[in-house]
């Protein structure tokens, strides 16, 4: 794949020279400090309160910079970085406007805790407080958003809090951790120290290893179940415990299901796999955590869009959590096997001598019994193209291999049911926030982070119209990101709901003004596509895929088609629209 | 559910926001915050939050599972839980012409308070104690006309060398 990402200049050399003890600005510090925490991409923003920063980046090829269009689009970026990697993600933004642009971006970092150190500038120290040019107090935004954050007072003080800052972010429950940094801090000098010994805070120690008792107590309760099952989250894939998933699933041979997050973290194409649950989850998903009599929580949430009503959630099962995060066991549902700790140590703990659940065949038999029956599915047309079948058509040329990132709404659900994955951090999507605008820019990201792979975009055409100015930086890099956007002219997944549950009352959805996209992609110098049958589609597609470089293809869909299954608010997860009664 | 008041201890470091990390959980999580003090504790770099809040079991553990999840909390202890001494401050100005002072001086006695000024028409008394002993005396005092009020939410320390 031909591309213009550049390679990182970095090398032993090179880091040697930087880490010399020094006399050097804060910014300088800042950027050592960040090369060896072993940043290679930064995406970012200029203005007053940073120009220090990006004056001490002028000529430093260390890392890649990406300036981005809007700095909501360097945040989303830097997120879908992340989680394609595994690395901690880095932007930069100016004080003011520039740091309250990432706020969106930040919470959805947060929500769906994915490791980023995001840097903003402040006005100088002298100046704080005073509702000085481009002031806003940043951290105190961001409190109930991030993991941690800092002000830096000392300039002395910076090696250190960029050392804790990326091991907060990406250790224990990962998160966001924000870095203040005002102007005269960036500007003053001081001797350089690095900062690389392990670090230790008495605040902060994450339980990785959990209680062996506990681990007895589920081995023994596998043992004795007749209906077990597995829900699987984010957690498997953030821990890198994807691999000791396998081996636990297929030891025990206990049917799972994963969340929205957790797809990828098992392969979908496994006798085992159920499909996602919850408020457009499969049928058998859904029906099997209402019956089951154990339900094993791995590195998930429960949150209320895979719970449905909380009272008659799962109501014969007994309930294990497995959670890095002790704040989750027992906030939503209450549990009786709490088991605190990293997810890929506990499932390794756990396949030593893991039975088999040899109580559970009638079980076995009777979810894929439903799976068989009862599968994802739509009624399918020539007349119109059906944004399932066009997912279904992304999935068949790409075999499960590529990184697919999405936008919020119809086509985020239809993503996920219709696209099959076979390997963790292939499936970057806002799960907690829901956040529009998130897909087109966390697709550059992850591109940025493996540049020999597919990447694929899949948007709506109102979140692509949230961040569609990042064009301009997949021209500019040539970073060959395949931008699809399902047009069903309206914002469908709110059509839906109104149409559903407000009674047809179809209020402010119409997108009428939306913009030519192959056109709004031509004029940033990207090559644009539109599809309206499903001839053109496959044509429009081969084509996306033969070009080097970005393309937009636009597929003009049913306006008309809705998500099913739904469960509606207020409803346990076993009663389903299913769609076919109409 | 049973919902009742509990005190919590919270050992922070002196971090500037610190108190706003903490009373904004509360806030941002629906907990309910009776009182908080805030002041130095045995260790140089740390500071200790008193806080009542009430609530039932469950959510008395968010609370203590959430504090924990704020980098600059070292320690939280569920003081309610254990044998504990809970001590509050009030300053309460309350109306007194001359001619009522010596009535109002003998509640002073009983609670064993201050009076630590006097003026025209007024009297400031000063009580230490806890939450009830306050209430109480405020009580008593009510009838002659509480022109002022403060208090300082409670501290509290366990017995003993625990
Ligand atoms: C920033 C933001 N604003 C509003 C919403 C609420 N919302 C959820 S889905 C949706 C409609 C999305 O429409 P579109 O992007 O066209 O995608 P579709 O549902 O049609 O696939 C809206 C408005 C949101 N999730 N994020």
């Amino acid at each position: 794949m031909s591309t213009n990402i550049p390679n990182v200049q970095s090398t032993d050399e090179l880091r040697e020279k930087w880490m010399k003890p020094e006399v050097i600005t804060g910014s300088e510090m800042l950027l050592r400090s960040l090369l060896l925490e072993g940043v290679d991409c930064v995406f970012g923003y200029p203005g007053g309160a940073v120009l220090y920063i990006y004056d001490a980046m002028h000529g430093f090829e260390d890392f890649k910079h990406l300036l981005t269009r809007h700095e909501q689009g360097a945040i989303h970026a830097a997120d879908g970085y992340a989680r394609a990697s595994g690395k901690v993600g880095v932007c930069i933004a100016t004080s003011g406007p520039g740091a309250t642009n990432l706020v969106t971006g930040i919470a959805t970092a947060y929500m769906d805790s994915t490791p980023l150190v995001v840097i903003t500038g402040n006005v100088a120290t002298t100046l704080i407080g005073t509702d000085a040019f481009q002031e806003a107090d940043i951290t105190g935004i961001t409190m109930p958003i991030t993991k941690h954050s800092y002000l830096v007072r000392d300039v002395e003080d910076l090696p250190r809090v960029i050392h804790e800052a990326f091991h907060i972010a990406n250790t224990g429950r990962k998160g966001p951790v924000l870095i203040d940094i005002p102007k005269d801090v960036s500007a003053a000098k001081a001797l350089f120290k690095p900062h690389t010994e392990p670090v230790a805070m008495r605040g902060y120690n994450p339980t990785v290893t959990p209680n062996r008792l506990q681990l007895d107590k589920l081995h023994q309760a596998i043992a004795e179940a007749e209906r077990p099952l597995i829900l699987a989250g984010g957690g498997v894939v953030y821990s890198g415990g994807h691999e000791e998933l396998f081996k636990f699933v297929t030891s025990t041979g206990i049917p799972i299901t994963t969340t929205l997050l957790g797809l990828g973290g098992f392969p979908s194409g496994n006798d085992l796999w159920i499909g996602m649950p919850g408020m457009h989850g499969t049928y058998t998903a859904n029906n099997a955590i209402q019956q089951s009599d154990l339900l094993i929580n791995i590195g998930a949430r429960f949150d209320d869009r895979v719970t449905g009503k909380l009272d008659g959630f799962a109501p014969h099962a007994k309930i294990v959590h497995i959670d890095i995060d002790p704040a989750e066991i027992g906030k939503n549902v209450a549990v009786d096997i709490p088991i605190v700790g990293d997810v890929k140590t506990v499932l390794e703990m756990l396949n030593v001598n893991v039975p088999y659940a040899t109580k559970a065949d009638e079980w076995r038999a009777k979810v894929a019994g439903w799976k068989q029956e009862k599968p994802f599915r739509y009624d399918d047309s020539d007349e119109v193209l059906k944004p399932q079948w066009v997912v279904e058509m992304l999935n068949d040329t790409t075999n499960g291999e590529a990184i697919v990132t999405t936008d919020v709404g119809q086509h985020q659900m239809w993503s996920a049911q219709y696209y099959r994955f076979n390997q963790p951090r292939s499936w970057v999507t806002s799960g907690g926030l829901g956040t529009m605008g998130f897909g087109f820019p966390s697709a550059i990201g992850a591109q940025m982070a493996n540049p020999e792979r597919l990447v694929i975009s899949i948007n709506g055409d109102g979140g692509m119209q949230m961040c569609s100015q990042e064009l301009a930086i997949c021209a500019i890099n040539n970073i060959p990101v395949k931008i699809v956007i399902l047009n069903n002219q309206v914002l469908g997944m709110v059509r839906q709901w109104q149409e559903l549950i407000y009674d047809n009352r179809y209020s402010h959805i119409d997108l009428a003004g939306s913009p030519d996209f192959v056109k709004l992609a031509e004029a940033y110098g990207v090559k644009g596509l539109r599809a309206t049958n499903k001839e053109e589609a496959q044509a429009a597609w081969k084509e996306a895929m033969d070009t080097p470089g970005p393309v937009v293809v636009e597929f003009v869909v049913n306006k008309h088609e809705n998500v099913y299954p739904m469960v509606t608010q207020g409803s346990t997860i076993d009663q389903m629209l299913m769609g076919d009664e109409e | 559910m049973n919902i009742t008041k509990h005190t919590i201890a919270v050992l922070v470091n002196d971090q500037p926001g610190v108190l706003q990390r903490v009373s904004g959980l509360f806030g941002r999580r629906g907990f309910n915050i009776e009182s908080i003090t805030v002041g130095q504790s045995e260790e140089v770099g740390l500071s200790r939050m008193v806080i009542v809040t009430t609530g039932g079991e469950k959510t008395l553990e968010q609370i203590e599972k959430q504090l924990y999840k704020i980098i600059d909390v070292i320690k939280v202890i569920d003081l309610s839980s254990k044998p504990m001494v809970t001590r509050e401050l009030a300053l309460i100005k309350v109306k007194s012409e001359p001619a009522e002072r010596p009535e109002i001086m003998g509640v002073v006695e009983t609670f064993r308070a201050a009076v630590v000024d006097i003026g025209p028409n007024s009297l400031m008394v000063q009580v230490v104690g806890d939450t009830h002993k306050i209430d109480a005396m405020l009580e008593l005092l009510k009838p002659y006309g509480i022109r002022e009020l403060s208090r300082t939410g409670a501290t509290a320390m366990i017995r003993g060398n625990v």
